[in-house]
């Protein structure tokens, strides 16, 4: 017997220097990182206070920095991407082709799965149960659950840098291609099993913010009184706990595929591997919306912010968003019109894709009437709102324009219809992603981020977008295909060379990011929140302290109407008092739990030996999840008292910061 | 709650009093588990979609017609829905804090899985024996694949009841324990509701249709 399956020294990849070079970098920096904290005693704080942490707030900043390191992994294989085509005119360029699919395989799964998704799963969980006014999710330690179960997809598609190799099918594993007859490896396996881990815990995530948004809010918060940013996140929950199930049974169909020879997708035996696609994209095409709903509710809280204005138009925000969520389960087949199923049925599905356009465009018009009239200030937050309304428009005319089915014909598969994807997945969600990080980074930490480097990134970043991607597009039209190592079109060149120079754009404002982190952090004095409100909010969590305490609100808010805290900051500034004190009672919170980080090493280790073909060590995981499960079960002690003078004192200071800023403050 | 109440009285706003705020943790804990049973049958519809795609790829190999037993689908029908029952008792039983009854009533809806679970790994076992496991056709994977992740749910499910067993023994009838009981119990009768799709659209459909 062969105790570790299918893993030899032949796996690590000592042949093919970039991968061996990088994977060693991630590996020297990352037990670097852990060298350095432990010996720097910092170890105990980091477990006590964040890796055990049941805290919404700590699990969403843990979410936001996973997805910023993934983001950057994604960023450096995008690099590596535009300067092999840029390189690849008449040539192989410097990437080998079988290395350069995973590349684009691996910088799709990455920017979604791990970049994009635990970016807006980490705002969420940071802000709706503030803007809910309550002190936490439906289920705490199953937050902490989830997210240590993406950390550990995130992890186990890193380790495929050094040990093995990744997925080259492309970001979705399409068959017959992702069955062992064409990739016998273990690139696939990865794939599938890191997806498998992280998609139970986003899940898991959906579940608990459904169940937060429609049983926990404060008293008065009726659904009609909740802040857009909740709404959507509400829709892109129940999107996440309809769609991700799908995504759940298409791998695990796929993976018995290729373990146990099942015949679902094929070519022998009667399988369908159409029947993939639809699979796929019946979770793919929600996934979108999963991803956009989240940037719309960020933008629709930094807007009126930033305009000094109510939102425009909260009801039709309210149904476009609703109705965006529901039609988002209605065009996944617009994603392979090709397939050959007719035109009635693609002329439904051509319509309907279309008319998605609509509730969108609704959104559009309430943010710019928002501005309409009102004092825009121009800070970080709204540059990138600005930025996000030009470029997603751009983005959706040209979707509108591939939900044609003739048009679709021509460009499917195309420069142009990569051009298009990144149009509204930049454009919407990684705008969306860095106006709230923006926005919501003096809650988290106490200070603002350095206002002029934040704007030269959102300046570079969004100018870097556009070099980039209208050169794709006009490749795309020239009739470029996806996913080429080298070509032979002289036409293609010099779009490829400016797309390149984008890149580089795009970097510098990467670059500008990571110094606004360093400079803030250095002049935290300086950009310090003492007040808890630096941008005159105007939804509940800027009456919080910053950073809020763990409980967030000593005396739950009572919710008289919308946009409840701008409201009571008028009133109160005009009578020159706050309302009379609350009646502080004890409270119970819920206690750190390790069972999270605990059951995510060891679905790390049952992933591993599962992509390994190491039955007996994923025996010995699954065991070791279930020990987990009944220890945290067998707690007698799942809450701490926090008695009421605590809370009071907290209170207090609170009430006193705010009572002074009001002095100074003019109510309109 | 009161002084919640209170305070709406005070604002005098008609129809906002029935907005309370949090609701109490067994609702919250009852409905987040009813959100993920939704989410677990949506896997289920995908293995339901699945089956009808692929029920007449046969690949020249048996067909619907040539496999099933009724019989024996009756019995394990029988002994499902039975167990159900017998959960149901188990939960009034914790409710009354009787725990000699609890304990026999989970015991026999476990009695009553298990046999569940043995036919129709009996069955498995039978075409497998004859060549016809899932690797024959596309069909067969289906079936496999789909009746085969109910019994997967249901192996879980003794594995969660036994624990439960342990935990009630252990620990008696705290509010935590039952509130997880009861997410046990609706987890049991949600594999009824998956099992009956399945009796009707494999078993039914396939001897009949």
């Amino acid at each position: 017997m062969n105790w570790l399956g299918k893993l030899t020294w032949s796996a690590i990849p000592f042949d093919q220097p970039i991968p061996l070079v990088a994977g060693a970098v991630v590996v020297v920096v990352i037990l670097g990182g852990v060298v350095y904290i432990v010996a720097k005693g910092w170890f105990p704080y980091l477990w006590r206070e964040w890796i055990t942490s049941v805290d919404h707030k700590r699990i969403g900043v843990m979410y936001v920095f996973l997805a910023c390191v993934m983001l950057l992994r994604g960023f450096i294989d995008a690099l590596m991407m535009r300067s092999q085509q840029a390189l690849a005119y008449r040539s192989e360029g410097y990437l080998p082709p079988e290395h350069y699919n995973q590349i684009f395989s691996a910088h799709g799964t990455i920017m979604i799965f791990f970049g994009a998704m635990p970016f807006v799963i980490g705002l969420m969980n940071f802000v709706v149960p503030l803007q809910l006014g309550v002190r936490d999710v439906a289920f705490p330690t199953l937050n902490s659950v989830g997210f240590w179960l993406t950390a550990s997809g995130a992890l186990l598609v890193n380790v495929s840098l050094v040990v093995g190799e990744f997925s080259r099918t492309g970001w979705l594993p399409f068959p017959p291609l992702s069955e062992t007859t064409y990739s016998p490896g273990v690139g696939v396996d990865y794939y599938c099993w890191a997806l498998q881990i992280s998609g139970i815990g986003t899940l898991l995530s959906g579940v608990n913010l459904v169940t937060t948004i429609l049983k926990m809010r404060a008293p008065g918060m009726i659904y009609m009184r909740m802040p857009i940013f909740c709404w959507t996140a509400l829709s892109s929950n129940l999107l996440i706990v309809a769609a991700f199930p799908v995504l759940t049974a298409t791998l695990a169909l796929l993976l018995l595929d290729r373990y146990l020879g099942f015949h679902f997708f094929t070519n022998t035996g009667g399988g369908n591997m159409m029947m993939f696609m639809n699979l796929i994209w019946a979770w793919g095409h929600p996934e979108v919306y999963i991803l956009v709903l989240p940037a719309f509710g960020v933008f629709s809280s930094v807007v009126p912010t930033f305009s000094g204005k109510p939102l425009f138009g909260y009801r039709s925000m309210v149904m476009a968003t609703l109705a965006i969520c529901l039609i988002s389960f209605m065009v996944w087949l617009h994603h392979f019109f090709t397939m050959g199923a007719g035109g009635d049925v693609n002329a439904v599905f051509g319509t309907l894709s279309a008319v998605i356009a609509v509730p969108t465009g609704v959104k559009i018009y309430n943010w710019l009437f928002t501005m309409w009239g009102g004092r825009v200030r121009f800070e970080t937050p709204m540059i990138w709102s600005i930025g996000f309304m030009i470029t997603f428009t751009l983005g959706g005319l040209t979707g509108v324009l591939l939900a044609v089915p003739p048009a679709d014909f021509m460009l499917h598969n195309s420069m142009f219809l990569v051009a298009h994807f990144h149009n509204v997945i930049i454009g919407g969600t990684v705008f969306g992603a860095f106006a709230g990080l923006t926005f919501w980074f003096p809650k988290a930490f106490g200070f603002r981020l350095d206002e002029t480097w934040g704007r030269w990134s959102a300046y570079l970043t969004i100018a870097g977008f556009y070099v980039v991607f209208m050169p794709l597009y006009a490749v795309g039209l020239q009739g470029m295909t996806r996913r080429i190592q080298h070509f032979d079109v002289p036409e293609w060149r010099l779009p490829m060379i400016i797309a390149a120079i984008g890149v580089l754009i795009a970097l510098a404002g990467v670059v500008c990011q990571i110094i606004t982190l360093f400079v803030s952090i250095r002049d935290r004095e300086r950009l310090r929140d003492r007040v808890g409100d630096p941008w005159d909010g105007r939804s509940l969590e800027w009456s919080t302290a910053s950073p809020p305490p763990f409980f967030n609100f000593a005396v739950l808010p009572q919710v008289d109407q919308e946009e409840e805290y701008w409201n009571w900051k008028q009133d109160a500034a005009r009578r020159a008092s706050l309302r009379p004190e609350p009646d502080y009672r004890d409270i119970e919170m819920p206690r750190n739990s390790a069972t999270g980080v605990v059951s995510a090493f060891f679905a790390t280790v049952m992933g591993f030996a599962l992509i390994w073909h190491i039955w007996w060590l994923a025996g010995v995981a699954f065991v070791g999840a279930y020990i987990t499960f009944v220890a945290f079960a067998w707690r007698d002690h799942d809450e701490d008292r926090v008695p009421a003078d605590v809370l009071a004192r907290a209170d207090r200071e609170n009430r006193a910061i705010r009572a002074e800023a009001l002095k100074g403050y003019a109510p309109r | 709650m009161s002084a919640t109440a209170a305070a709406h009285a005070d604002h005098g706003v008609a129809g906002i009093a029935s907005h309370q705020g949090p609701a109490p943790k067994r609702i919250v804990t009852g409905y987040g588990f009813w959100i993920f049973l939704l989410s677990d049958f949506v896997i289920f519809s995908c293995l339901f979609a699945t089956w009808g795609v692929l029920v007449h790829s046969t690949a020249d190999g048996p067909t619907t017609h040539d496999l099933f037993d009724l019989n024996t689908v009756a019995i394990e029908t029988a002994a499902l829905l039975l167990s159900s029952y017998a959960c149901g008792l188990a939960g009034i039983a914790a409710q009354r804090r009787r725990a000699a009854a609890f304990q026999i009533c989970m015991l026999v809806t476990a009695a009553l899985g298990a046999l569940f679970l043995g036919l129709e790994l009996n069955e498995f076992w039978d075409l497998v024996a004859k060549g016809d496991g899932p690797q024959r056709s596309a069909f067969l994977s289906a079936f496999f694949t789909l009746v085969g992740c109910h019994g997967l749910h249901v192996s879980l499910g003794l594995l969660w009841l036994f624990t439960m067993m342990a935990q009630a023994f252990a620990k008696g009838f705290r509010a935590d324990i039952l509130r997880r009981l009861m997410c046990f119990s609706l987890f049991w009768h949600a594999l009824d509701i998956i099992w009956v799709g399945i009796f009707t659209a494999v078993y039914l459909y396939g001897v009949y249709l």
